[in-house]
């Protein structure tokens, strides 16, 4: 049915598209919430408002979500080379994969704790609660929801980043869909890539859509 | 138990300096309700927020169970919010936490072991009356019960003073009327000093012992909450009494019976705890030759008894009518005449 279709390879791309979501995932997971908090918490007057750090950190944040992630990948190049020595294969992919979901995910992150209602961390505040005490008890347990949708979101946004990073010669369905799919002509190829990448992102997003049906309890 | 002293508390804002309050004076003793009262705006928000420093004076001097709280450092201050809890209009749950979990809050706060919150959680969960509903989330109670569990989480850490900001504002008056009595049976059991902020001179009348009346930054009245519904002073405080008595819809009637009986007295009595349980008026009326009406009235239960007020018609001699008033005001019960009333 797929005449150029080799299964095995077919099979180890996968892998790789799946480790390079993965590790980018928990990569900009990290990173992006400890941007996401430092953006909130230095624009919020009830805990730590400092106008500088917030103007620097989202100048930052702003500067890497702009650039069209293609162009990233470029960028980045000499970045990439002086790190791993090298800019071909899957791993040589992350970091530009991180430097351009993780500024994504800060913002989704400020956006959710800025749904937290203030009144509850005054309420926090009233009971002689410290400020670190006030970011993990409070803000990070009521902002989860929307914390972890952003998250899949986010790398839903990741598993289309590593398959444009396949083209400039990262690994993954990406680069097989390309190589050779498109520049042989195999349309097979590229059904089966792409037919894979679908089942990729729509497993996310039901593991992710499932995770925050459980942990949000604000409705009865 | 709290002291004010010409506390002062101002914001600059983009239109110019706003004075939210102005030169307040007050002592709060000791296992009293004390009730503020005043519209939106005149400040008693910011008052109460005060006490509890979540706002900061801009001039004055405020002592709360001992501690000066302008002198404070942060962590003395975090000592002293155990010992000040704060009720909210919005109850400020967290979503995220069970009802026992929300009680537990304040105590994980203070490194208190497991098995001891979870004894004083259920011990409060039993004293507001949500027995069984420990595992329920904030988002499947009422409002009247979500308010239960902002009181037990502020009574979680033993405190002396209990703030109240606005606490049944966001109910419904049955529910107002619960959540008020367990302010008052918490007052008696454990002994402590509530202050409470409202718009709604039922919530001062019900519960308090003694009410601050508020406007434009400044307390204009202040006194035992009976004392200050017999005799209000400032205009401003005759509306909160308004909003109880009625005397509005009352004064209609009344020039309507003038024209009717323009032979006749109308005046307005006003009782006060045993006075409001007692025959007087059909004692009086026993001994005297006079005939009476009564247009309209009322009698409400407050913190130090019943309050009654009640206009009647006495219909007879002129000098008749004045030997029954004289004799009514000797058993301490106060007589507006007619021309008095407003």
């Amino acid at each position: 049915m797929f005449p150029n279709v080799d299964w095995q390879i077919m099979m180890e791309q996968t892998w790789e598209t799946l480790y390079m979501t993965l590790v980018a995932g928990v990569a900009t997971f990290v990173i992006g919430l400890a941007l996401g908090l430092i953006l909130y918490i230095t624009n919020e007057s009830l805990l730590l408002k400092n106008r500088p750090i917030y103007v620097f950190v989202s100048a930052i944040v702003n500067v890497f979500r702009s650039i069209p992630f293609i162009i990233l990948i470029i960028l980045l190049i000499p970045f990439t080379l002086f790190l791993l020595g090298t800019m071909l294969g899957s791993t040589a992919a992350l970091p530009a994969l991180i430097i351009g979901a993780a500024p994504f995910y800060a913002r989704m992150v400020e956006l959710a704790l800025r749904e937290v209602d203030r009144g509850v961390i005054e309420a926090a505040e009233s009971m002689g609660a410290t400020k670190w005490q006030i970011i993990y008890k409070v803000l990070i347990p009521e902002a989860l929801p929307a914390i972890v949708s952003g998250l899949t979101v986010t790398i839903v946004a990741i598993v289309g980043y590593t398959a444009m990073a396949g083209v400039v010669g990262g690994g993954g369905l990406g680069n097989l869909a390309f190589l050779e799919g498109f520049q042989r002509s195999q349309n097979d190829v590229t059904f089966v890539a792409t037919v894979l990448i679908l089942i990729i992102v729509f497993v996310i997003q039901f593991i992710g859509d499932r995770l925050v049906t459980k942990i949000d309890k604000r409705s009865a | 138990m709290i002291q004010l002293r010409n506390v002062a508390k101002w914001f600059d804002t983009k239109n110019g300096r706003v004075q939210a309050v102005d030169d307040v004076s007050l002592t709060i003793d000791r296992g009293e309700i004390f009730g503020i009262i005043g519209y939106s705006g005149a400040g008693k928000s910011t008052l109460i927020r005060l006490l509890n420093r979540l706002e900061s004076p801009s001039s004055g001097e405020i002592e709360v169970a001992g501690s000066e709280l302008t002198k404070l450092s942060p962590k003395e201050l975090r000592g002293v919010r155990k010992n000040v809890s704060m009720v909210f209009q919005h109850f400020n749950l967290l979503w995220s936490r069970t009802v026992a979990e929300n009680i537990s809050f304040p105590l994980e706060l203070i490194g208190v072991p497991a098995s001891e919150r979870k004894r004083r959680v259920q011990e409060l969960v039993e004293l507001v009356g949500l027995a069984g509903r420990e595992d329920s989330y904030p988002s499947q109670l009422s409002g009247g019960q979500k308010q239960r569990v902002g009181i037990a989480r502020a009574l979680a850490t033993n405190p002396e003073v209990l703030l109240c900001d606005e606490a049944t504002s966001a109910l419904d008056p049955k529910t107002t009327d619960s959540i008020l009595e367990l302010l008052v049976s918490i007052n008696k059991k454990l002994g402590l000093t509530i202050v409470l902020i409202t718009h709604e001179m039922h919530v001062i009348q019900k519960i308090c012992h003694r009410v601050a009346v508020m406007e434009a930054g400044k307390v204009v009245e202040t006194g035992q909450v009976s004392d200050v519904f017999q005799h209000p002073k400032q205009p401003i405080t005759k509306e909160f009494v308004k909003q109880i008595g009625a005397v509005d819809d009352l004064s209609l009637t009344f020039e309507h019976l003038k024209e009717r009986y323009p032979s006749g007295q109308i005046v307005k009595l006003k009782f006060l705890n045993e006075t409001a349980e007692q025959p007087i008026l059909s004692d009086v009326l026993k001994t005297h030759d006079i005939g009476f009406n009564i247009i309209g009235g009322n009698v409400t239960q407050s913190q130090v008894g019943a309050l009654g007020t009640l206009f009647i018609q006495l219909i007879g001699e002129a000098s008749e009518i004045d030997r029954a008033i004289a004799s009514i005001r000797s058993q301490s019960v106060e007589v507006e005449v007619e021309s008095d009333v407003s």
